[in-house]
């Protein structure tokens, strides 16, 4: 963690001799996420409801979801940019120095632009938590935070996923950003709007439903089941084949001419 | 102690040919070839050596160098350094090692390289006390010590170069990979760094393994020479041995006054112009002396000097040699 932090300063330094471009990213950064916000407000000034779900539960939900995904954003976005880690030969050096290659991956690439996400992320948390209309018990805030952590491992796990396939393919696949970019969109809403099989997949094959889903009907009261509340957990386990295929990658690595 | 035992490596390489037609159809169908980067590689390096590791482009040094730094897993074969497998105990072994690309830089791009050794002392662990004690003795050797204020991206390529070396010896590694350290460097910054490669191999019994297509960095550094081409090792010994096998050869550079027509059997006119000659003479045929002898029986010798093969022609004889 001291030397996490010794990367930190040293990419500190080196952003800060580009301050402009460090602030507007900032900002940049702050107002995507904003607009998503407002589409959803005057969504339901329109309608009210959605599936069952209202405006202040689908907020909290939003932002739960948008939270853990910029949590993850701000540690393990380092592998959005992998292909390029790899074509520039910055994994060479990696591989030569005796520390583990997905910290000094994540340790390369910090990003305090992601700041700007993440502050929201927290304010729009602070909003919702109190208007959710939510009796929060221990057990809900327990759910809570059980879903914070969940969503932050398996946003973790799609990132470093996506970063293994560059070993294979030397190139980024864009169709991952649909579960790391798409399900901080998409993931606003509860995912049973979406349909029975959309449900399925978000359970069985990427467990996002697992923390998003299954403990939001727990915390809003729609079901009282307490196996709910743990599920985030099963979906952390998402993490370890994602850690398992990117050993593989590693060993499939091939370098690149020099 | 460095062990290779029949190492192989291929790579499958996507193949199309060029036009955007062709690239479409890539999309869908793609002819993949294998490349046998290396193929039944083996040889031992002992500790304290200093070895050049030669070959033309595409050879494999470049593979076998990432192997032995735990970069490539191999295909088959066995790696022991120091004990160990570059590729199953990575962590342990790369803190035994450094390894300078001289195409890459490993030092952070905005910063003073000063701020990148601290945080290279940080990865590596070193301890304070050794960490000042290196530092002082590279700073001093490289000369670098005002360079290492400046930021990375406004040095010179000679100056990062120094810098890089510095760098990949901050954690005192036994063994030194160096590929193409001195690529691109100007006849002083060059002249420097083979002297301080020099030192730390006598001094801190350093092992170094060199590739390069200087010949004058072999012929500066190496006792010990690795060939290798199309993904085998061709030739293992010394530079010594390689100059005798090629030492047939000698060059006799000639000034004159008068005419040189005849020669004799054993001699062959490589240059002639008006006044000046370079004559290569065969010395299994005839000796040097009784070519030079011959020579002055026909003219007046102003000035004569008898040359060997360089390196660099004994390399390009080997590549014709073994058709890489």
């Amino acid at each position: 963690m001291k030397l996490y932090l010794k990367y930190a300063s040293i990419i500190l330094k080196s952003q800060m001799q580009y301050k402009t471009s460090f602030f507007m990213s900032v900002i940049g950064q702050f107002l995507v996420s904003f607009t998503v916000y407002l589409g959803l407000y005057f969504m339901f000034h329109r309608f009210h409801s959605v599936s069952g779900f209202t405006y202040s539960e689908v907020l909290l939900c939003f932002s739960a979801v948008l939270f853990s995904y910029s949590l993850a954003e701000c540690f393990v976005r380092g592998f959005d940019v992998f292909s390029l880690i790899i074509s520039n030969g910055e994994f060479d050096r990696i591989m030569v120095r005796p520390r583990n290659e997905i910290f000094q991956v994540l340790a390369s690439r910090i990003e305090f632009s992601r700041l700007g996400r993440f502050l929201q992320a927290m304010a729009m948390f602070a909003y919702a938590i109190p208007v959710s209309g939510v009796v929060w018990t221990y057990d809900k805030i327990l759910t809570l935070t059980f879903m914070l952590a969940g969503g932050f491992f398996v946003f973790s796990g799609l990132f470093i996923l996506y970063a293994a396939i560059c070993f294979f393919t030397l190139e980024g696949l864009e169709f991952m950003n649909i579960f790391t970019d798409g399900a901080r969109e998409f993931g606003k809403y509860p995912f049973s709007i979406y349909g029975e099989s959309v449900l399925k997949f978000l359970t069985y094959v990427i467990p996002m439903a697992l923390f998003q889903y299954y403990p939001f009907l727990y915390l809003t009261g729609k079901s009282s089941r307490t196996l709910y509340m743990f599920l985030p957990l099963a979906g952390m386990l998402f993490l370890i084949p994602c850690l398992i295929f990117w050993r593989i990658g590693v060993r499939h690595y091939k370098s690149t001419g020099s | 102690m460095i062990e290779l035992r029949s190492i192989c490596k291929t790579f499958k390489v996507a193949r199309r040919n060029a036009g955007f037609h062709e690239a479409v159809k890539a999309l869908f169908r793609r002819e993949y070839t294998l490349i046998h980067a290396l193929r039944d590689v083996s040889f031992t390096i002992n500790e304290g050596e200093m070895v050049g590791y030669i070959g033309p482009n595409g050879a494999g040094k470049s593979s076998t160098i990432k192997i032995m730094s735990g970069i490539l897993t191999p295909d088959s074969g066995e790696c022991i350094i120091n004990g160990r497998t570059p590729w199953k105990d990575r962590i342990a072994h790369v803190r035994e090692i450094g390894v300078v690309f001289g195409q890459r830089s490993q030092l952070w791009w905005d910063v003073p390289v000063a701020d990148s050794f601290e945080l290279i002392k940080d990865i590596y662990k070193v301890d304070n006390a050794s960490y000042k004690k290196n530092l002082s003795m590279l700073t001093e050797l490289l000369d670098i010590g005002e360079i290492i204020r400046t930021p990375a991206r406004q040095l010179s390529l000679g100056q990062r170069m120094r810098c890089e070396i510095a760098a990949s010896l901050l954690h005192n590694p036994r063994i030194l990979f160096l590929d193409e350290p001195t690529i691109g460097l100007d006849a002083v910054s060059k002249i420097a760094v083979r002297s301080f490669i020099r030192y730390i191999n006598a001094e801190r019994k350093t092992t170094v393994i060199l590739t390069t297509h200087d010949m004058q960095d072999i012929e500066a550094l190496t006792e010990r020479i690795l060939l290798i081409g199309r993904g085998r090792i061709l030739l293992d010994g010394t530079l010594s041995e390689l100059k005798r096998r090629n030492s047939r050869h000698k060059t006799l550079s000639v000034d004159f006054t008068g005419s040189i027509d005849r020669l004799e059997n054993g001699m062959h006119l490589a240059k002639y112009l008006d006044g000046h000659a370079e004559i290569v003479v065969d010395t299994d045929i005839l000796s040097v002396s009784d070519a030079i002898a011959h020579i002055s029986g026909q003219a007046e010798i102003s000035d004569l000097s008898v040359t060997g093969a360089t390196a660099e022609e004994m390399v390009v004889s080997l590549y014709k040699e073994f058709e890489i």
